[in-house]
């Protein structure tokens, strides 16, 4: 095992680590703040496991839309909405968790049938790496993945076109009847500090 | 690729004549650059902030900085041990560890950057076939830390400086992108190296900046916004905001802000030298200059020549863009946000479209002149 080996080696422990410990936190933690942030951290990891796969496009790609973008405006999203409330526990909740549980567990198997049945070819050296990735994905946009991609691309039209017909509230019709619109104070998110004079005239200081 | 100076070589030969074997020798020269390349970038970052003290000065009729060093040129020094040696305050009720964590993922794809400038034919650090992609990756993760330490310090203008960043940066990043998607598009590559080498042979006549006036226009302002400079430096509006996200940030935490914003202003001025400026190369094409006077081409003291004059001509490019932003500054007033937003989507957008769709149908029609 030369230098170059060893170094993968480890990288791809560490990055496998991080990734799976961050997927944890994103899903066990109880802030959706931090969750938002690790979320970020397992983009990172996972475009990092493409680096090691000589997927350079790829993994710049990655980083840029997921990171970038879809991470980005989640947070701002939450920023934005996050009041602070105290969820009220519902009836019920139970079944939800199991339900869930069995859903993950289910996933879980069919991907690890998925990978133990797939034949994947294990021969080291076996995928010579492509200089400009970039020339190859190019190509096969146009040619043999032209269908999907244009489709992917109608899908995101649809999706945008929906998006600014939910912003532009004059398109749709106020449902609501106008007592019930009131307005409502924005207000950001901030926890309450104590004073520094209260807190000194709470302790009062030996003069 | 002509065989210039090769100093990875050379060093890693020497060490190996030395009875190291040649991996070690390897990993020992891999730091090396990296070190360089971030004392450079530090380096480069004084000098733009006494730049910027002493420009704001002659703009408003002061001397400023004069006793720090010959013509206060000691003053950036002054200012960053003043900023290590200042206490490091956490505000209380503020969240610890996003607090610290913030600045820090600000300040890392800042200088991660750095990798992918070229100095030279052979003064890179990685010539990877992504290049200058790169660079807009690693700039979009930065506003994931502005947010985190807007939303980390509990004060509402900090988490207002934040999301405007974060709104900011993500609205230029899509003009940036398809202004820089233009010129990779006549380079036939995106290597930083390819773009600049796609550039040289007449000179400053074939400099990118007359085969994009367009882009380099959007490519000047997006970089602008991006770096938060004053016409958009709304995340940080003193008027508004106090100072944005920095608010609560005191002492090393608040310098790592600092140094960030100025190495991605030195950054955005380096770039736009390599894709509109033509990077290293001189005012007339240096190769033709060597044959009029006889020389050869493989002489070492014309390399030599040739490496130092890049630098400086990258350097001078450089400055002189960064001089331009730091008069900007100092003389335009602020956007309103909704201004800010209405140029970077309703304006700016549609123009890099237009830009980057004329751009490939000149490609077509004229394959001599914009890169077939």
């Amino acid at each position: 095992m030369n230098l170059a080996e060893g170094v993968q080696i480890v990288s791809f422990g560490i990055l496998a680590a991080a990734m799976i410990g961050a997927a944890l936190g994103v899903v066990l933690v109880d802030s959706i703040v931090y969750s938002a942030f690790l979320l970020g951290g397992v983009f990172i990891s996972i475009s990092g496991l493409y680096v090691l796969l000589n997927a350079d496009f790829v993994a710049a790609a990655q980083v840029l839309i997921y990171v970038g973008a879809i991470n980005v405006l989640i947070l701002f999203a939450i920023m934005l909405v996050n009041k602070g409330e105290a969820f009220a526990p519902i009836r019920g909740r139970w079944f939800r968790r199991w339900g869930t549980a069995l859903v993950g567990v289910g996933l879980f198997a069919l991907l690890t049938t998925m990978v133990l049945a797939t034949p994947w070819s294990l021969a080291p050296n076996s995928a010579e790496a492509i200089e400009y990735s970039v020339v190859e994905i190019g190509k096969h946009f146009f040619s043999d993945f032209l269908l999907p991609f244009e489709l992917a691309s109608v899908l995101l039209l649809m999706a945008m076109v929906g998006a600014i017909i939910i912003a532009r509230r004059d398109v749709i019709p106020e449902a609501l009847p106008p007592e019930e619109t009131q307005q409502t104070a924005y207000t950001l998110q901030e926890r309450p500090r104590e004073l520094v004079s209260m807190v000194s005239q709470s302790q009062p200081t030996p003069e | 690729m002509n065989s210039g100076i090769d100093l990875q070589g050379s060093f890693i030969e020497s060490l190996q004549d030395l009875g190291i074997p040649a991996g070690a020798a390897k990993v020992l020269w891999m730091p090396l650059p990296m070190f360089l390349v971030i004392i450079g970038a530090t380096m480069g970052v004084l000098v733009a902030i006494w730049l910027e003290r002493k420009i704001s000065a002659a703009a408003q009729q002061r001397i400023g900085p004069e006793y720090a060093g010959p013509l206060g040129v000691l003053q950036p020094v002054a200012d960053g041990i003043k900023l290590v040696f200042k206490e490091d305050v956490v505000p209380t009720k503020s969240d610890r560890w996003l607090f610290t964590l913030g600045p820090i993922l600000v300040v890392i794809p800042a200088f991660f950057s750095y990798l992918i400038i070229p100095f030279g034919q052979n003064l890179v650090i990685t010539d990877i076939a992504l290049g200058i992609f790169i660079w807009i990756v690693v700039s979009s993760i930065a506003p994931i830390g502005l947010l985190m330490s807007g939303y980390a310090s509990n004060n509402k203008y900090s988490l207002l400086g934040g999301l405007r960043a974060a709104a900011q940066s993500i609205s230029y990043e899509i003009p940036l992108a398809l202004a820089v998607l233009a010129v990779v598009l006549m380079s036939n590559s995106a290597s930083t190296i390819d773009i600049v080498e796609q550039q040289a042979g007449y000179g400053i006549l074939s400099w990118n900046v007359w085969r994009q006036p367009v882009g380099f226009l959007i490519f000047w302002v997006a970089a602008l916004a991006e770096a938060e400079r004053l016409p958009f430096d709304l995340p940080e509006a003193e008027e508004e905001l106090i100072a944005g996200y920095m608010t609560e940030y005191s002492g090393m935490k608040f310098a790592l802000f600092f140094l960030g914003s100025y190495v991605n202003l030195v950054l955005s001025a380096l770039l736009f030298a390599v894709l509109y400026l033509g990077g290293w190369e001189f005012f007339i094409p240096l190769s033709r200059l060597s044959d009029w006077l006889g020389v050869s081409e493989t002489s070492s003291w014309l390399q030599i020549v040739t490496a130092s004059l890049g630098i400086t001509m990258t350097l001078l490019k450089a400055y002189f863009l960064v001089f331009l932003a730091i008069l900007l500054r100092w003389t335009t007033p602020r956007l309103r946000i909704d201004q800010l937003l209405d140029l970077g989507w309703k304006f700016l957008l549609p123009v890099s479209l237009v830009n980057l769709l004329l751009t490939a149908g000149l490609k077509l029609a004229f394959p001599v002149a914009f890169g077939g």
